[in-house]
């Protein structure tokens, strides 16, 4: 079961507390995860499903490498941390 | 007393004016949210506000209960582009992404179309909803017109509509203007469209393009309400009114300092009469001479008042974005909110000019209401 954090940033806007889902892709940890919390879709991905621009998605700590398709595979155990990146925020 | 919602880099506030008490500002919703622009629903006292989170995207949100609670909405989302369609901003060269990248604008519809709602983006498209907000549709007919082709941005990457103007003859009747693609009118709710631009001048591309009207940079279209043939443009390149809803535009080549600037203001009874909030010049985005000031014309604009009673006497290099004046139902009050996180009303139509705040965050939009 990966573990699904979201970063404070979100947290403050929209309802998404940790959790755990099952799944071996990040396709799919995403659509357990929103299937639970719809609200925070849109705060994580854009109107055609890949990760907006200023998000950063961390899967066993690396950066994901497909942001559109979300094709990343994870294991079971692994921490999945979606973070607000630096680039592009509020000033 | 009127009351004005003003949309800033860091929240939305509440601004009451002309009340025996003074005026008050209130801490602002969505604390620390960039809000585009928010606007109150006439027909039926809604309020919706337009929030740009950056990294989270584009979110709307409704109040039923006067700003007092709000909820989230739904935001306008782009179909996915089929494939083997070839979308290039001919500027960058780069194919355009069909994904919301701001809700520049929200704008009530017709008093007989309760529920009907209009949203300008960037990337260019015009999205309509008829349920308040809980769901929209782009506005196909706008999004194809061949001359979309020749759309650019103005100020962002990507062309956007920042002006939804709302015939009061009837339901349907709508004329948008975006930056940089020129001004639309639909009368058939948005089934067809036909160019509103002509007559529109562009400096930014060469003499013999000059006149297209589709490529035009209006900054900001405003309408008189009781003489709706009258719109008013603060243009990238000078001044502009219409007297036929945009069939043809006849420029104002003298308005005080300077014809360059973003937000115009049309009083809503006498169409003869518009504020404007002149800057140096697209190079020299600040007051001419540092002093910043407030133009209104009221013979249609032939001449032109240079207010400043109640604004900075010494050096000000406030700039006003597009949304960011407004003037209220009855044409005395007016509003205006600047880069630098300065606000100022007046309640005699500009004669006097009274400082509300110098330290608001950097102001995107007032609009009364």
């Amino acid at each position: 079961m990966a573990q699904v954090t979201f970063a404070k940033a979100l947290q403050r806007h929209v309802d998404c507390p940790p959790a755990t889902i099952e799944a071996d892709t990040l396709r799919g940890v995403f659509d357990g995860y929103f299937a639970q919390f719809p609200a925070a879709r849109t705060y994580v991905l854009d109107e055609h499903g890949a990760v907006r621009r200023h998000i950063a998605v961390f899967v066993a700590g690396e950066l994901i490498a497909d942001r559109g398709g979300l094709a990343d595979g994870v294991d079971a155990d692994d921490d999945v941390h979606v973070f607000q990146a630096l680039s592009g925020g509020a000033t | 007393m009127s009351r004005a919602f003003v949309g800033t880099r860091k929240g939305l506030f509440t601004v009451d004016v002309g009340a025996d008490e003074g005026p008050t500002i209130s801490r602002p919703a969505f604390d620390g949210v960039s809000v585009t622009n928010a606007v109150r629903d006439r027909r039926d006292g809604a309020l919706y506000a337009s929030l740009d989170h950056g990294h989270f995207g584009v979110h709307l949100h409704r109040s039923d209960d006067d700003g007092t609670s709000w909820s989230e909405i739904a935001a306008p989302e782009y179909p996915p582009k089929p494939e083997g369609v070839v979308d290039v901003n001919p500027m960058t060269q780069q194919e355009t992404d069909w994904a919301t990248q701001l809700a520049w604008t929200i704008e009530p519809g017709h008093p007989d179309e309760p529920g009907v709602l209009w949203c300008g983006t960037i990337p260019g498209g015009l999205f309509r909803s008829d349920d308040r907000g809980d769901s929209w549709q782009l506005v196909d007919a706008l999004w194809n017109v061949p001359a979309r082709a020749k759309w650019f941005g103005g100020g962002y990457d990507e062309a956007g509509i920042h002006s939804v103007s709302v015939d009061p003859r009837g339901p349907g009747r709508v004329v948008i203007g975006l930056s940089c693609g020129g001004a639309w009118r639909t009368a058939d709710g948005g089934a067809t469209w036909q160019v509103a631009a002509t007559g529109m001048r562009a400096d930014f591309v060469p003499p013999e393009l000059a006149d297209d009207p589709d490529t035009q940079d209006p900054h900001r279209l405003a309408r008189c309400e009781s003489d709706p043939d009258v719109i008013w443009c603060q243009h990238h390149c000078g001044i502009f009114r219409t007297e036929d809803d945009g069939t043809h535009w006849v420029e104002i080549e003298e308005a005080g300092p300077s014809t360059f600037g973003f937000a115009v203001a049309a009083h809503p009874a006498d169409p003869g009469t518009a504020w404007f909030v002149p800057a140096v010049s697209d190079e020299v985005r600040v007051p001419v001479d540092g002093r910043f000031v407030v133009t209104r014309t009221r013979d249609g604009g032939r001449t032109f008042d240079v207010l400043t009673d109640g604004l900075p006497t010494g050096a000000s290099y406030d700039l006003v974005y597009r949304h960011g004046m407004d003037v209220d139902a009855a044409g005395t009050t007016l509003m205006l909110g600047s880069t630098t996180g300065s606000l100022w009303w007046s309640p005699d139509g500009g004669d006097h000019f009274e400082l509300l705040s110098a330290h608001l965050p950097p102001i995107h939009s007032v609009r009364f209401g």
